[in-house]
Formats: C-alpha cells, structure tokens, sequence
C-alpha cells in the first residue's frame, strides 16, 4: 500500500464532512430509536429527527448506518457545500 | 395560573406537553398514564421482536427531557371526567383540578370473543408488556397462529419467525389486507410470506383455542394447545397472536357526555364539545378536507402535530388544524411499503375490525382517479391519478422515489404535463415520476 491509498479514507471522510450532513424528514419518523442505537459515536439522531433539525454535530462521520438503517427512510444526506463542484 | 391536564402518555400526550411548556412558562402541567412504562415508540415495538433494537431503545424522553418540561407525572387511571366541578378522578382517590383538559387516550386493541382467548399463550402487540410477554413465551413456544390484519399482524407474523417459531397466518379471505391493497400487491406480500417460511391458511377462521394442561404430568396452569378452525381443522400450536384492529379509548370522554361517534369529535381547532376540553392522536376523530368526511389516524405524526395544534389552543393561540395527507412507511413481509393519501382497496377487509395500528381511514376512501401501475414483482409503484393531482400512491419494494411521490402528493403538485403520459398502458412510471421531479422540485 503506497502512502496515497492509505490517506485515501480520510480524504473520503473529510470530503463527505464537507459536503454533506444527515438530514431528517421528520413526518415518518416513529422515534423508534433504530439510528441512535446504530450510531457509532452515540449521537442522538432520533432527538434530531423528532426536532426536524439536520445533525449538525461536528463529530458526526457522515458514516451513513443510521441513513441506511431506518426502516422508514426518515433520513437522507444532503449537501451543504455552498460552492457547486 | 393556568391548570393544564393531558390524559395519556403517547405521542399526542408528550408532544402537547412540550407545546404548553413551550408557550406557558408558569402554567401547571398535569400528564396522567397508566402504563408503568411510560412515555415509548409504540411502532418500535416490532423492532424489538425483530432483535433490531433491545427495548431499552424504544423510550425517546430520558428523564431529563421530562425534567426540562417541568410537569407532574402521574401514574394511574383516570376514572371520570367530572365537567361540572372541572376535576379528573383518579383510581388512587385523587380528584385532579384542570382548567383545560387534553384526551389523548389513544387506542387498544380489540379483543375477540373466541372460546379460549383467556389461555396463557394467547397474545397482541399493543404495548411493551406485550412484547415482553412475547419474547418470554417464545424462548419455550414451537409453533404459533396469527389471527388479524393489517400492519401490526405482519408485524407479529414477523417477528415470531424471526423468533424461531413455525408460523401459520390465518387469513378470512382470499387475500390479505384487501381493503387497503389491491390484488397484486396482497400476492407480494403473501409470496413473501411464504418464502420465509410462513404457512397461509386461506378461507380460514377460529373457531376455538384448545388448552392444555402444562408441566409434569399434566399439572399446572392451562395453556394454549392447539387451535380449531371453523372448519373442523386441529392446529397444534403453543401460542395465538391477535390483532384484529384497534378501537378507540372513547370512554371517558362518552361518559363525560361529551359528542363521540368512532372516536371522540373534535371541530378543526381540536376541541370537543366542551370548550374546555380538547382530544388528540388516535382517539380523536377529525375533520379531513380532502374526504369532507371526519376520520380516525392511527399514525405517529399526525398524532404528534395534534397534540402540538391542541395545545396551542389551549394556551389560548388559536391554531387550526390542517389534516394532512396520511402518510406511512412501514414494512410489509420485510418489503418497505410508502402508503399515502386515498388508495381506495376496493374490497372489504374480514381480518380487520375499523383501523389497525399504523392505518388511517382516509386510505380506504376510493378516489375518482385511475391507478397507473408499474411492475408486478417486489417493487411495485402505484399511483392514483386524479384530474391534475396525484391523490395517493402505495411504493412497496425500491424505495427511492418515497420521498418524490410523497412530496408530489402532499404538495398535491399539478401532474398535468404528464397526466396522459402517466395513464399509458406501456409507462414506466419510475422513469417518469423521476424525471417530473427533477423538473418540479
């Protein structure tokens, strides 16, 4: 593995953090709690989802398990990145 | 000072009470419930069947949000609504004194009268006890029988097959859930069924549960055994879930005298006949523009937005409740199925009494639309064409076009560049509601 490839994740990570954040449609959310339970560092998305508010927590990895995880597609990515590509 | 009192503990309950504290600083708030449990997502519960979340997971509030609202939480049954002296009476002897009051009872499941529904084995889906209650039979259980419709009887057919069990389904009819589905879509689900093992009886009735004795030598409490059909057929089984619908928590506010029908009416301001007296969530029955008609939702949303609307108008905002288009997302044998807006089944439905769990009345209106449809495998779209506006539409499988055929209905988007193109024998409808909302977004 050359040096390139092993950043390459990182770079992914940072570009997605850059360009996109967990928004909730909160009218099909049950707050079953099936995103908060997936979430690898504990955000309380369901929290967001019953507020309507897009989680904007800086440690949010962008990771996506609770995005595929609700049964009832609440949650979806949307990008924030203010200048298009 | 006012005195604030919201009976029941749900979505209605708990969001009503977030709104008062929200436009009421000082006001008193007063929740009554009778469940130990609390305040929990009652759809999460077939989760918790399903091993996706423990059920610690399923309790939204910790009890610092509780806390932050600043209210007494009591739990017991009230008993009466006393109108005249304006108090609740509580089984523990307390009469509760409330300037304006808030019914959000919510439903229960409807029970049957089949000989033997008292047997140990016997069970519903309609609170967490009932899921314990589940999960504790299921680590002995071999086999069990399903009796119902709907969402909530998938929801136990499901679930007791994840658990390991041998599942028979029985169905009245023909086909399942017939007054929301049409034809091809109860096939999908019923071949899903089968594929994952679940055996479904047709034509098929109970006629009785049969007990047994359990233990060492036949010792010990009865139990489920078996069951018969109304036509003579013997299933041994360890178990019997129900869920034939829900009704209504009603009472109270009948023997108050205040005007009820299926639930309890309420004007588009959410309030009873009883200016002092408001009702919301699944026990309320409401004014739905669409149909002109008044309807029950069994829905978490619109039971969330009418307890924020009743409360507003109890803190003396006058707020409007404005019905929405009756939206689900649920899953239907493991297949993602959106549900919105009128879908018109054309058949009666004989598993279910009235509404179940997760359904709303406006699904059953028959609209004067023409369905347009696509594919007849797992993931099938189809779409109620009405004169410029898509009334309803039912997604069950791919999900990606949930959210564009949802806004598309509720924003009730004129479909008129595409009407014809919609109503074309040879459509794909993907493909073209995809590319129309790109265009109207």
């Amino acid at each position: 593995m050359n040096l390139q490839q092993f950043f390459k994740p990182e770079q992914t990570r940072r570009s997605a953090l850059s360009e996109g954040q967990v928004v909730p449609n909160s009218s099909r959310c049950v707050q079953c709690g099936i995103c908060s339970y997936h979430c690898p560092i504990s955000i309380d998305v369901r929290r967001h989802a019953w507020l309507g508010e897009p989680v904007k927590a800086s440690r949010c990895l962008t990771c996506g398990e609770c995005v595929a995880r609700c049964p009832r597609g609440v949650l979806r990515f949307e990008r924030t990145s203010l200048f298009e590509k | 000072m006012t005195n604030y009192v919201i009976i029941g503990t749900g979505a209605a309950g708990v969001s009503a009470a977030e709104t008062l504290r929200k436009h009421d600083s000082q006001g008193k708030i007063t929740l009554i419930g009778e469940e130990r449990d609390g305040y929990y997502s009652r759809p999460g519960l077939a989760y918790i069947l399903t091993s996706e979340i423990p059920e610690s997971q399923i309790f939204p509030f910790s009890a610092e949000d509780f806390q932050h609202l600043k209210l007494r939480w009591v739990t017991d049954s009230a008993q009466k609504i006393d109108r005249q002296s304006h108090k609740i009476l509580l089984s523990s002897g307390e009469a509760l004194p409330y300037d304006r009051l808030l019914i959000a009872t919510g439903a229960e499941a409807r029970g049957t009268k089949v000989p033997g529904v008292e047997l140990q084995g016997v069970v519903k889906l309609d609170n967490v006890e009932d899921a314990r209650r589940i999960l504790r039979l299921c680590k002995k259980a071999r086999a069990a029988v399903v009796v119902g419709g709907g969402i909530t009887a998938l929801e136990l057919v499901e679930g007791l097959i994840h658990l390991g069990l041998e599942v028979h389904f029985f169905l009245r009819g023909d086909r399942y859930w017939g007054n929301v589905l049409d034809e091809t879509e109860s096939k999908i689900v019923e071949h899903r069924l089968q594929e994952e093992g679940v055996v479904l009886h047709y034509h098929t009735e109970l006629e009785e549960i049969i007990g047994k004795r359990g233990g060492l030598f036949g010792g010990g409490e009865l139990r489920v055994g078996a069951v018969r059909t109304v036509a003579g057929e013997n299933i041994p089984c360890d178990m019997v879930a129900i869920a034939i619908g829900i009704a209504p928590r009603i009472r109270l506010a009948k023997e108050a005298g205040l005007k009820t029908d299926r639930g309890v009416l309420v004007n588009e301001f959410l309030q009873t006949d009883d200016p002092n007296i408001y009702a919301a969530g699944d026990v309320a029955q409401v004014f739905d523009p669409v149909s002109g008609k008044t309807v029950i939702d069994s829905l978490w949303d619109p039971a969330r937005l009418q307890g924020q609307a009743a409360a507003m108008n109890m803190v003396g905002k006058r707020t409007v409740y404005r019905k929405e288009f009756a939206l689900n997302v649920t899953r239907l044998a493991g297949l993602t199925t959106t549900i919105i807006g009128a879908i018109g089944g054309r058949e009666p439905d004989d598993d279910t009494i009235g509404i179940v769990r997760g359904d709303s009345e406006t699904w059953r209106e028959i609209p004067e639309a023409i369905a347009a449809q696509s594919n007849f495998d797992v993931n099938r779209i189809r779409l109620m064409v009405g004169e410029n506006t898509l009334v309803g539409a039912i997604l069950i499988g791919d999900q990606k076009l949930s959210q564009p055929i949802h806004q598309l209905v509720a924003r009730q988007v004129d479909i008129t560049p595409i009407r014809a193109q919609l109503l074309s024998p040879d459509v794909r409808l993907g493909e073209l509601i995809a590319a129309f909302w790109e265009h109207v977004r």
